[in-house]
C-alpha cells in the first residue's frame, strides 16, 4: 500500500512494532503479559478480542471443513449422523457467538469508538476489561463442552429436544453462551454511555461519523436483547439440572415458548451482526469513493429503524412451528418492513459511490463486495419472509445460503475490510495491498462458489443438517465444497500478510488513505490517552469536498449543467 | 435542605464530576433496562402458562407459604428505606449514620436469605418440587406454578446475594475511609437494589397471593 504522502511518513525501520526512539505509543506502554492482561485501554482490550476471536473463528472454520468434506459424497462416509450434528452445533455456537457478535464491536468498535469520537477511553474501561474476561470464561465453558464430546442440538437449542433427550453437554454449553451474553451486555452498555458522555467538544451527534451510530444502534439491540437470550439459557439449564419441567409438553410445558424467547433475541442478534457491518463498510466507501455519504441523516435513521423493528420480527422462524397464522402474517408484514431501511442504506452507498473518484484498494473490494452479497442476502431474506415462499423452503439449503450471505458475505466481508482499512492506524504497520487485493477477490469469489449452489440446492428441497443426501444433488455439493477450499485461501491469505507487516512492513503514515474522521489526527499507533492535544470538531463526517464542489479529481466538464 | 455531596474521586476517563456522576447512573439504568427485559422473559413464560390452566395455578398457589413470603416482604421493603437512608447519609457525610444504616440493610437482606430458606425447606417437607416424589398436585397450572415459584425465588436469590456482595463493599469502603468521596459507588448500589425488590414486589403477588 503506497501513497503520496510523503510528508507525514516516517522512517522505514523493521523488526517486530520497531519505533523511533522516544516514540511513546499504546504498545509501547508496558510489555510485559500483566501489562496486557490487566490494561484498561480500549486500545489493548480490542487487541486482546482480537486475538481470541481469531483463535475461535479457525475453530468454528475447521468444523465447517469437516462438514464441507463429509458432504462431498451423498454417502455418509467420513462422520457419524451423530457426530455431523456435533459439528455443525459446534460450528454454529462458535460462528455466533464468540465469533460474528464481539468480532466488529468488541475488535474495531472497542479500538475506534473512543477515538473517533476524540475521547480519551470508553465511559466504564474497567468494565470493558471485565467483558473480555467473561468472553474467556464462556469461552472456555464452549470449548469444555466441546473437548468432553460436544453438543448435538443445532445452535438453536430447540425444545424439548435439548432439554429432555439430547444426552450431550448442552448444560456447559449453554452457561458458555449466558456468560458470553454478559459480556456483549457489557459492551453495550459501554458503548452508548460512551456515545452520550464522552463526546469531543463540537461532536455533535449529527456529525458523529456513521461507524459511531452503528456501534450505537448496535448496542442497544445487545443491552436490550441478550438479557432474554439470558433467560431462555436459564430455563434450559433449569429443565435439565432440577428436572423444573418448564417446556416439556408432559408436564403441561410448552416447547414453541422457548422458540418465541430464543428468536426474541436471535433476530435482533443478526442485527448486531450486520449493523456493525454497515458501519464499518460506509466509512471505507465514503472515503475510497472520496465523496460524502450520500444522505447521511437517512443512513443514520435507517440503522436506528433496523434496530427497533429487528426487534419486531422474531416470528417468521416460526411460519411452520406452529403459530397463529394471523400472528405469522404480521411478521411477515414486518420482515418487509424492516427491508425498507436495510434498501435505503444499499441504494446511499451506490449514491456515495455514483461520480466518486472511486479507489480499488483492499478495504474498497472487500466494502464493495458487502454491498453485493448483503444485497443478495437481504433480497433472498424477502423470499424467505413471504409465508408461502417459506413454507416450501424451510429447514433448506437455502435458509443455509441466506444467512451465510449476510453473516459471512456481509459481516465478515465488513469485518475484513476494517481490519485492513484500520491495519495502519492499529498497528502503525502498512500491508502488501497486492496480496491483499487478491486475498478480498478470492474471499469473494470462494464464498459465491461456496454458498449459490446451496441456493439452488434449498431451492430443489435439499433440507439442511442431514449428513447424506440423494446423489442427485450431489454436483451442487461439489461445487459448494470446492468453492470452500477456495473461500479458505481468501481467509487465511491475510493470516499471513498481516503477520509479515507486523514484522516487516512499512512504517505507516499518521493518515495513510487521507480520511476524515479524528482517528486519523492522531499518530499510528495512536498514543495511551489517544491525543496528545484534545481535537475539536468543526465540520460535519465525510468532508471530502466542499458542498458545491465535484469530489476528488472529477472532471468539471462532465458535471450536468445548471438548470 | 439540601447538602452539597463531598467533593467525588474521579476515575478514568472522566474529568469533571458531574459527567462521571451522569455516566454512572446512566450507565446502571442501561443495566436495569437488561435486568427488566431478563425478567420479562420469566414474566411472559408466567402470564401464558397461569392463562393456560388459571385453575391449577390458584390450587398450586394455594400452597405457598403466605406468612413467611410476607414477612420477606417487609424485610426486604425495609431494607430498601436503610439502604436509602445510608445512601444520603454518605453524601451528608454522617458517617456513623451511613455505618449503621448500611449494617442494617445487611442484616435485613441476610435475614431475607434466612427466612427463605426456612420457607425452602418447608416446602421440601411438604414435597413441593414438582419432579420429587409425593408431589401433592396433578394439574397442569400447580405443575407450572411450582416449576416458576422454584426457578424464579432462586434467580431473585442470586440476584439479592449479589447485591449484598455490593453493599458489604460499602462498608469496607467505608474502612478504607473513601465512602465520602466514592458517594456515586452508593448510590448505584442503592439502584440495583431497589431494583431487586421491586421484582420482589411483584413477585409476591404472583407467587403467594393468586391462590387465596
Amino acid at each position: 500500500m503506497k501513497r503520496d504522502d510523503g510528508a507525514t511518513m516516517r522512517s522505514d525501520d523493521t523488526g517486530l512494532l520497531a519505533r523511533e526512539p522516544g516514540e511513546r505509543t499504546y504498545l509501547t506502554e508496558g510489555t510485559t503479559l500483566r501489562s496486557w492482561l490487566l490494561s484498561t485501554d480500549h486500545k489493548r482490550i480490542a487487541i486482546l478480542y482480537a486475538v481470541s476471536i481469531t483463535m475461535f473463528f479457525f475453530i468454528g472454520g475447521a468444523a465447517a471443513t469437516v462438514i464441507r468434506l463429509e458432504l462431498f459424497t451423498p454417502k455418509g462416509d467420513l462422520v457419524t449422523a451423530d457426530t455431523y450434528n456435533r459439528l455443525f452445533t459446534l460450528h454454529g455456537v462458535i460462528m455466533v457467538w464468540f465469533f460474528l457478535v464481539p468480532s466488529i464491536p468488541a475488535t474495531l468498535g472497542n479500538f475506534l469508538l473512543p477515538l473517533m469520537i476524540g475521547a480519551k477511553d470508553v465511559a466504564f474501561p474497567r468494565l470493558n476489561l471485565m467483558s473480555w474476561y467473561l468472553y474467556v470464561i464462556a469461552g472456555c465453558f464452549t470449548l469444555a463442552a466441546l473437548l468432553l464430546g460436544g453438543v448435538d442440538t443445532g445452535w438453536t437449542f430447540y425444545t424439548p429436544f435439548s432439554t429432555l433427550y439430547s444426552n450431550s453437554y448442552v448444560l456447559l454449553a449453554a452457561f458458555g453462551i449466558f456468560v458470553v451474553g454478559f459480556s456483549s451486555i457489557a459492551t453495550g452498555i459501554n458503548f452508548i454511555a460512551t456515545v452520550h458522555l464522552l463526546r469531543t467538544k463540537g461532536m455533535t451527534w449529527m456529525r458523529l461519523p456513521l461507524f459511531c451510530w452503528s456501534m450505537y444502534a448496535t448496542s442497544l439491540v445487545m443491552v436490550l436483547a441478550t438479557p432474554v437470550l439470558a433467560m431462555a439459557m436459564v430455563l434450559i439449564c433449569a429443565e435439565r439440572l432440577l428436572g423444573l419441567p418448564i417446556f416439556d409438553p408432559r408436564a403441561g410445558g410448552d416447547p414453541l415458548l422457548f422458540q418465541h424467547l430464543f428468536w426474541f433475541y436471535s433476530h435482533p442478534a443478526v442485527y448486531i451482526m450486520i449493523l456493525p457491518a454497515m458501519g464499518v463498510v460506509s466509512e471505507i466507501i465514503a472515503c475510497e469513493a472520496r465523496r460524502r455519504v450520500f444522505g447521511y441523516q437517512f443512513m443514520v435513521y435507517a440503522m436506528l429503524v433496523i434496530a427497533v423493528i429487528g426487534f419486531l420480527v422474531w416470528g417468521h422462524h416460526m411460519f411452520v412451528s406452529g403459530q397463529s397464522p394471523f400472528a405469522s402474517m404480521i411478521f411477515s408484514f414486518l420482515s418487509f418492513v424492516i427491508a425498507v431501511p436495510s434498501a435505503i442504506k444499499v441504494f446511499n452507498w451506490t449514491g456515495t459511490l455514483y461520480r466518486g473518484t472511486i479507489r480499488f484498494s483492499a478495504p474498497m473490494l472487500y466494502a464493495l463486495g458487502f454491498v453485493g452479497l448483503f444485497t443478495l442476502g437481504g433480497l433472498t431474506g424477502l423470499f424467505l419472509a413471504s409465508i408461502p415462499v417459506d413454507v416450501h423452503l424451510s429447514d433448506t439449503y437455502f435458509v443455509v445460503a441466506h444467512f451465510h450471505y449476510i453473516m459471512v458475505g456481509g459481516s465478515v466481508s465488513a469485518f475484513f475490510g476494517g481490519l485492513h482499512f484500520w491495519w495502519p492506524k492499529i498497528t502503525g504497520r502498512l500491508y502488501s495491498e497486492t496480496f491483499a487485493r487478491s486475498a478480498a477477490l478470492w474471499l469473494f469469489f470462494g464464498f459465491n462458489f461456496t454458498f449459490f449452489p446451496q441456493f439452488i440446492l434449498g431451492y430443489l428441497g435439499m433440507p439442511r443438517r442431514y449428513h447424506e443426501y440423494p446423489p442427485e444433488f450431489q454436483v451442487w455439493n461439489v461445487m459448494s465444497s470446492t468453492g470452500a477450499v477456495v473461500l479458505a485461501v481468501g481467509y487465511l491469505m491475510p493470516l499471513f500478510y498481516l503477520g509479515y507487516s507486523l514484522f516487516y512492513g512499512e512504517r505507516a503514515p499518521d493518515n495513510p488513505h487521507q480520511a476524515t474522521g479524528l482517528e486519523w489526527t492522531t499518530t499510528s499507533p495512536p498514543p495511551k490517552h489517544n491525543f496528545l492535544v484534545f481535537p475539536v470538531v468543526r465540520t460535519e463526517a465525510y468532508a471530502y469536498h466542499d458542498w458545491d464542489e465535484a469530489p476528488g479529481k472529477a472532471d468539471e466538464t462532465m458535471q450536468d449543467e445548471r438548470a | 435542605m439540601s447538602v452539597a455531596p463531598p467533593t467525588p474521586m474521579l476515575v478514568e476517563p472522566f474529568e469533571q464530576a458531574d459527567r462521571q456522576h451522569e455516566a454512572m447512573v446512566f450507565g446502571l439504568w442501561l443495566f436495569l433496562a437488561t435486568e427488566i427485559l431478563f425478567f420479562g422473559g420469566f414474566f411472559f413464560l408466567y402470564a401464558v402458562a397461569r392463562l393456560q390452566d388459571p385453575g391449577g395455578f390458584a390450587v398450586g398457589g394455594h400452597k405457598a407459604n403466605l406468612l413467611l413470603g410476607t414477612i420477606n416482604t417487609v424485610l426486604l421493603m425495609s431494607s430498601s428505606a436503610t439502604l436509602t437512608v445510608a445512601e444520603r447519609a454518605i453524601k451528608a457525610e454522617w458517617r456513623r449514620a451511613a455505618r449503621v444504616a448500611i449494617v442494617a440493610t445487611l442484616i435485613l437482606g441476610t435475614a431475607f436469605l434466612a427466612v427463605k430458606g426456612f420457607e425452602y425447606h418447608e416446602d421440601l417437607s411438604e414435597h413441593l418440587f414438582p419432579t420429587v416424589p409425593g408431589f401433592p398436585f396433578t394439574a397442569v397450572g400447580a405443575i407450572r406454578f411450582w416449576s416458576f415459584y422454584w426457578l424464579i425465588t432462586l434467580i431473585h436469590a442470586v440476584h439479592l446475594t449479589i447485591g449484598l456482595a455490593f453493599v458489604a463493599r460499602l462498608l469496607w469502603l467505608d474502612r478504607l475511609g473513601t465512602l465520602g468521596p466514592r458517594w456515586m459507588v452508593a448510590e448505584v448500589t442503592t439502584l440495583y437494589w431497589h431494583l431487586v425488590d421491586i421484582v420482589w414486589l411483584l413477585l409476591w403477588p404472583l407467587l403467594y397471593l393468586i391462590g387465596r
